[in-house]
This record gives structure tokens, sequence and C-alpha cells, in this order.
């Protein structure tokens, strides 16, 4: 098992054996998940905190699960309604939570590089859920996952990103991730909702549809990120839908084996058709959710052995 | 006034663009021979092959005073800078309450005077306020001392009442600073937008904010004749733009900060806030072209555009995190690296950061000259060290610096033929 970090605060800093244990770890807590008796002693003892400065149903229940699943006593914080909003800074509240020597800290935040910040305060394994519109590296795992399980491979396929790339965190985790992996990654979207530099990417760039998910194995969309969003970068939504939501016409022009998935929460009709979601031929989007939980249990089970390697070397290391 | 004969000295002469070895004696303040001989009773420094040069001019220093006395107070500043080399520091207005009336410039005035080393001279408001709407007394302040109008980083949207501004400032023969910038493109920026920006997740501004910032202005100086210096031109879209405006005869300036000049954006790396500047870094090939532009002297002006900012507010997620660096006292060796790195030479650097800012504000600094005030720095440009930010002088830590390698030590500095700082004392 190789996975040296000591934090995920992103995607950007594993390398591609760090990714493939990951995946391989996960793989065998699907099968616990399946189970009717889930659980597992990796993280017996220890404390994992979720802090999410930005409301979230989903992540959040996500890292609860697999935390509990894998014996750790875990917390949750709802930090949009705490003391940060009586002016305490994301210092003193990560302070003030290392006084509490947690083991896990699982971290969400509207600003990017925020978890950075917080991880170099504290010491303790901090994953991050997500930064503003940095990273959320579990989702491009449990998406590799999602991928590897359906199509057997996470290489050398063609990956088309559709929709709000420059909004989204899931967007950057992802191609990250896959040109790690060697994949050929189209982003397709309006021009004004493409990243700038998009062409330094290594990407090809598409603001066409139907061109860009000719022949696509994996078909990924994008939740239109409307709350990151400060004045208009679309028309309308209906023209949206028209010219960039997965209908079965444009899902036509990918390849017949592809698959379609989506990190959720769906706006039904702006960016998707409600049919292609659910068709459970096509859409994968409910592994993804289960593959959610096995990835974090894998995550945060490799930080926990790293973290006990290092305490048990600074250990050895007072005594002699 | 002791008489100092500064003997074995590396003179440093912008104006003639020279570099050789002289001596140099001052008497009364300002310098009276060069190399000349020692005068009976002259006090003989022997400067050991080291550079002498005019003391830096440095414009566009913020102070905390009035209003951020802990980030920066007159004292601090003046001792920073009298270690970092700069002799006359040009503070700019926008403190808080903003430096817009005659009685707020002769409190400061009087204050920088009793505390600080060096000289302090300051700018003052362009609009009251700096809300950009209404002019300040721009007479008044004149009179009471200001060398320059401003409104900082602060950019008015209302053209109307900048053009009436610009068109009495003329009419005053007093010069406008501008900050370059297109206010609603570079709205909320916290980067220069591009590939960096992307990956890091943080919202850019594009470069032809500036562009087309400085495109209003010159319009403005076209329309109206002010005297115009742009406070910082940090991209090469913006190069044509000044180029041609100087073609055509307008009355145009443009300075550059130290920083644009030695830092670019990859150097804010995981999210590093003491590289979070106004505007923010750029490209290496915008940095490259930077240093070209104050070499053919397009660019004339360099400065530390020193901004304390305390830690609290620099500790903080990126996006939310204060602006600004100091720079006094790393300007000289900042420097040097454009020096070591063979873009530019000792005397077309004191150019750009002495000679250059002083005659645009009409002072007499800035020159190896007779009569000129001694106002010299002598430093050692070869004297390696690593950065320490704690041993900074001003009271805020707040530089890109901390940790690197730097080379180019002053020595000692002197402000009218007085030693204002000596290393090692």
């Amino acid at each position: 098992m190789s996975f040296r970090a000591r934090h995920l605060l992103g995607i950007e800093h594993l390398a591609p054996d760090e990714i493939r244990s990951v995946l391989d770890l996960a793989e065998r807590y699907v099968e616990l998940n399946r189970r009717t008796i889930k659980s597992s002693d990796a993280l017996a003892g220890m404390t994992q905190i979720n802090m999410f400065f930005e409301n979230s149903t989903r992540t959040q229940a996500s890292f609860e699960l697999a935390g509990k699943r894998l014996g750790a006593d875990v917390m949750n914080m709802s930090v949009a309604q705490s003391s940060v909003k009586k002016g305490e800074t994301l210092i003193d509240t990560a302070l003030t939570l290392n006084a509490m020597h947690p083991d896990l800290l699982v971290v969400r935040h509207p600003h990017s590089g925020a978890v950075n910040l917080l991880a170099s305060k504290v010491n303790c394994a901090v994953l991050n859920a997500g930064d503003g519109k940095h990273e959320h590296p579990t989702q491009a795992l449990l998406d590799a996952l999602t991928i590897r399980r359906a199509k057997g491979r996470i290489q050398r396929l063609t990956v088309a990103i559709c929709g709000d790339i420059a909004h989204s965190r899931v967007a950057r985790s992802n191609l990250i991730l896959l040109g790690k992996m060697e994949n050929r990654i189209r982003l397709i979207g309006p021009p004004t909702l493409m990243p700038s530099g998009v062409a330094e990417f290594g990407c090809e760039v598409y603001d066409d549809m139907k061109e860009g998910l000719k022949g696509a194995d994996v078909v990924m969309m994008l939740r239109l990120q409307k709350e990151r969003m400060d004045g208009g970068f679309i028309p309308s939504e209906r023209e949206y839908y028209h010219r960039y939501g997965l209908d079965a016409e444009k899902l036509g022009y990918a390849s017949p084996e592809a698959i379609v998935m989506h990190p959720g929460p769906m706006n039904r009709g702006v960016e998707i058709d409600g049919e292609i979601a659910d068709d459970i031929n096509r859409s994968v989007i409910q592994d993804q959710v289960e593959m959610g939980v096995a990835v974090r249990m894998a995550c945060m089970d490799l930080l926990a052995r790293n973290l006990r390697a290092e305490r048990g070397a600074r250990a050895v290391g007072a005594m002699v | 006034m002791t008489t100092l004969h500064f003997t074995n000295a590396r003179l440093i002469d912008p104006e003639a663009q020279s570099d050789a070895l002289g001596t140099l004696t001052v008497e009364a303040g300002v310098i009276a021979a060069l190399n000349g001989a020692a005068p009976a009773g002259a006090e003989v420094i022997d400067c050991g092959g080291h550079c002498l040069a005019p003391g830096i001019v440095d414009l566009g220093v913020k102070i905390g005073e009035p209003g951020e006395r802990h980030r920066e107070s007159f004292r601090s500043a003046g001792l920073a800078a009298a270690a970092g080399g700069v002799t006359t520091i040009i503070a700019r207005p926008d403190t808080h309450p903003a430096i817009d009336t005659p009685e707020v410039l002769e409190f400061v005035t009087r204050r920088a005077a009793e505390a600080s080393p060096v000289r302090i001279r300051h700018m003052a408001a362009l609009t009251k306020g700096r809300q950009g709407r209404e002019m300040t007394e721009i007479g008044f302040l004149r009179d009471a001392g200001a060398l320059a109008f401003t409104d900082a980083d602060a950019v008015s949207t209302d053209t109307k009442a900048l053009a009436r501004a610009y068109t009495y400032a003329r009419s005053l023969g007093a010069l406008v600073i501008g900050h370059p910038q297109e206010p609603g493109l570079s709205k909320g920026a916290a980067v220069t937008s591009g590939k960096f920006a992307s990956l890091r997740g943080l919202p850019g501004v594009h470069p032809m904010a500036e562009r087309m910032g400085l495109d209003r202005d010159l319009a403005l100086v076209e329309m109206t004749g002010a005297r115009y210096h742009a406070d910082q031109i940090t991209t090469a879209r913006s190069l044509p733009a000044l180029e041609r405006a100087k073609a055509n005869g307008l009355d145009v300036t443009a300075g550059v900060s130290i920083h644009h000049l030695t830092l670019n954006e990859i150097d804010v790396g995981d999210y590093r806030t003491f590289f979070k500047l106004t505007p923010p870094l750029r490209s290496e090939d915008d940095r490259l072209a930077m240093v070209e532009a104050v070499a053919s002297g397009l660019i004339e002006v360099i400065s530390s555009q020193h901004t304390p900012a305390d830690e609290e507010s620099k500790r903080l997620p990126y996006e939310e995190a204060a602006s600004g660096a100091v720079g006094l006292e790393t300007l000289l060796p900042a420097a040097m690296r454009l020096y070591h790195a063979g873009h530019l030479s000792l005397a077309e650097l004191w150019r750009a950061l002495s000679l250059n800012p002083a005659r645009r504000l009409g002072l007499p600094q800035g020159r190896l000259a007779l009569g000129a005030p001694a106002d010299l720095v002598l430093f050692d440009p070869d004297t390696p060290f690593v950065l320490d930010r704690f041993k900074l002088r001003s009271k805020s830590k707040n530089t890109p610096f901390d940790g690197s390698r730097m080379e180019g030590k002053v020595l000692a500095t002197y402000v009218g033929g007085a030693r204002v700082y000596a290393a090692g004392e």
C-alpha cells in the first residue's frame, strides 16, 4: 500500500500510485459496506471532527457514515451557524479544535485555500471536503472508482466534463486526476463558464456539446453553481438547457457504452434531463454515492495509518 | 556641522550614468566636492571600494499615521527606511482618515519631522475621502507641501469628477498620480487570471484591466493637459499605450514596484498571502517585460509600494487576506537581484530608484552633484544574507522575501550629511 500524504488537501499532490492505493482499498470497503454488519475498527478510538463552513447534506452524511463504519468517534460542527459568525477567525477556530486533540479533521470551506491554511496550524490529519473553487479530492477519487468499476480501467478513456467548469472544484480535481492517469479529457461548456487559461490545461475545449461528446466513454455532468455566480454567465437556464443540457439526443453522439455521471445535487431540466439521470443502463449517479462512502473510508483509513506511524516514530524518537 | 570626506568610494552617479572610484566631500549638508582632496579637519571615511550612491527616493509608501499606527508609525517607517538606504519617503494619502485637508497634512508633516530619521514628504488625496467625487483643496494642499495628488488604489468611476480634478490640478502644475486599473473588471480579484488562478480556484483579473485603466487615464490627460504619473505598470499590455502617450508629447511618467520586477504569480504557491499584492503578481513574461521597460527608460520609477499589514489581516484565506507587502528595507537588496542577473547596471537602477522620482516631484535629491543635498547610501552590492522577517524594523513583517537568499547590504545612510544609520550599530 503506498500512500504517503499526511493530509488530503487535493489531488494535485498525489502520485498515480497513491491514487491507485486509495482505489484498491476502497474496493474492499465497497464489499464491507454491502454486508449487513458494516463495522471495521480501522479508526477505533480516534476522533473525527467534520467542520462544514458551507452547508452540505450529502457530503457531510457520507463522511459521517464513513467515520462511524470505521469505528471513529464522529462529531459534526456546523460552523455556518457558530462562533465564526461572531468574528472568530478560521485560525482561532482551528486552534480551539486542535486543543481537543482530534485525529482527523474533515473540512469544507467557501474560500479556496482555506483548508490548506487550516492544515498548516493543526497537528492532526486534515481532509479537504471541498474548498471554494479549488479542489474536492474525495469526489474525484470516488468518480475514478466509479469509472474503473464501470469501464474496467481508469486509463486511455475519453472523458467529457460538461458544464460549469469555471466555478467547479469537482472539475478541477477530476481533470487533475484524470490527467495524471493519462486519459483524454474534453471540457465542454459555454466560454463564459470556462476557467481562465484553459488552453494551457492540456485538454480539448469545446463550446459545441455534440461535437465534444463524439465518441466519449464517460460523460461527466456538472451542476450549474448558481450560488457561486455573481452576474450573468449565461443568458437563461432554458437556453443553457437547450445548448448544454444532457438529453437523449446529445448523449447519442457519445460512445454507445458511455456512462453518465453527476456529482449531485442535480438541477433536473437545467444541466441534465431527468430521464437520462434515472436510466439505469447509462447513469451511474447512484453508484457514485455508494462509492463515495467507500472512498472516504479508504482515505481516512490511509491517513490514520500515516498518523499512527508518525506518532509512533515520534514516541520512539522521544525514548531514544 | 562636520565636514565629511568619503574616499575609496565607488560613486554611482545616475545623472552621468557613471560608476567609478572616487571621493566625495560633504559640507554643511550638501555635496561640496567630487574627486577633490580632503579639506582640513574633515572626517575621512574610507569606503573600502563599496558603493556610494544618492539615497533612494521611495515614491508611494504607506505609513499607518493617522489611523493605523499599530501597522506602521513615522518612527518605525523612518528607521526601516534608514536601514534600507531610503533617504526620502514619499508617503501615500490612503490613511484613516485620508490626507485630504491641509489640516491633516500639516499634522502628519509635523509628526513625521519629529519622529523620522529620514525625510518624509507627503502626497495628498486627489478627491475628498478618496471617494472620487469632489476634488480636494489642491491649491491649499500644495501650499502646505503636498508633492502630488492621488487616491492611491481607490479608482474613481466618476470620469466627469476626475476630468475636473485633472483640469484644476493642471492649472496649478500639480502632479496627478493614477492607479491604472479598470475597477469593474478587477473587482474581487486576488490574482492574475490564467492557468495558475484557475488551478488555485482564486478569482483573477485579466491584465487587460490595467491597460483599460491606463487608456482611460491617458485620455483624461490628453483632454485636460494634466501632469500624470502611473503608480504601477505591471503588464506588457500597458506598454504600447504608455509609449504612444509619450510619443504624442503628453506629460506622462510611470512606475513599477520592486515586487513586480523580482517576483511572479507562481510565487504565490500554496496560497502564501504575503505575496498578495495590488495589482496582483503577473506572469514571468510580464515581469521580464517590466525589467526591460525600466532598462529602456519607458518606465522611469522603481518603488517599494511599502504597504504594512498586520499578522491578523494576512492569516486569512487568500481571498480575504489583506493586500500589500512591506518593502522599505528590502527594496535595495531586491533591486540587487536585477543587477546581479545582468538586467540593469547600478547607475541605471539608481536612475529609477532615486534620480527620476526626485526629478518628477521637483526635489533636489537623487544626484551626486555639487550643491545637491548630501542624502547618501553606502552599500556593498555583494554581501549575501538570508532575510528573517522578524528582524525587520517595520512594525509589520509582511515581506514576500522571508527566508529568501538576498545580496546587498546597506553599510551606512546619510540624510543632509548626518548619519542616520550604520550597519552593526
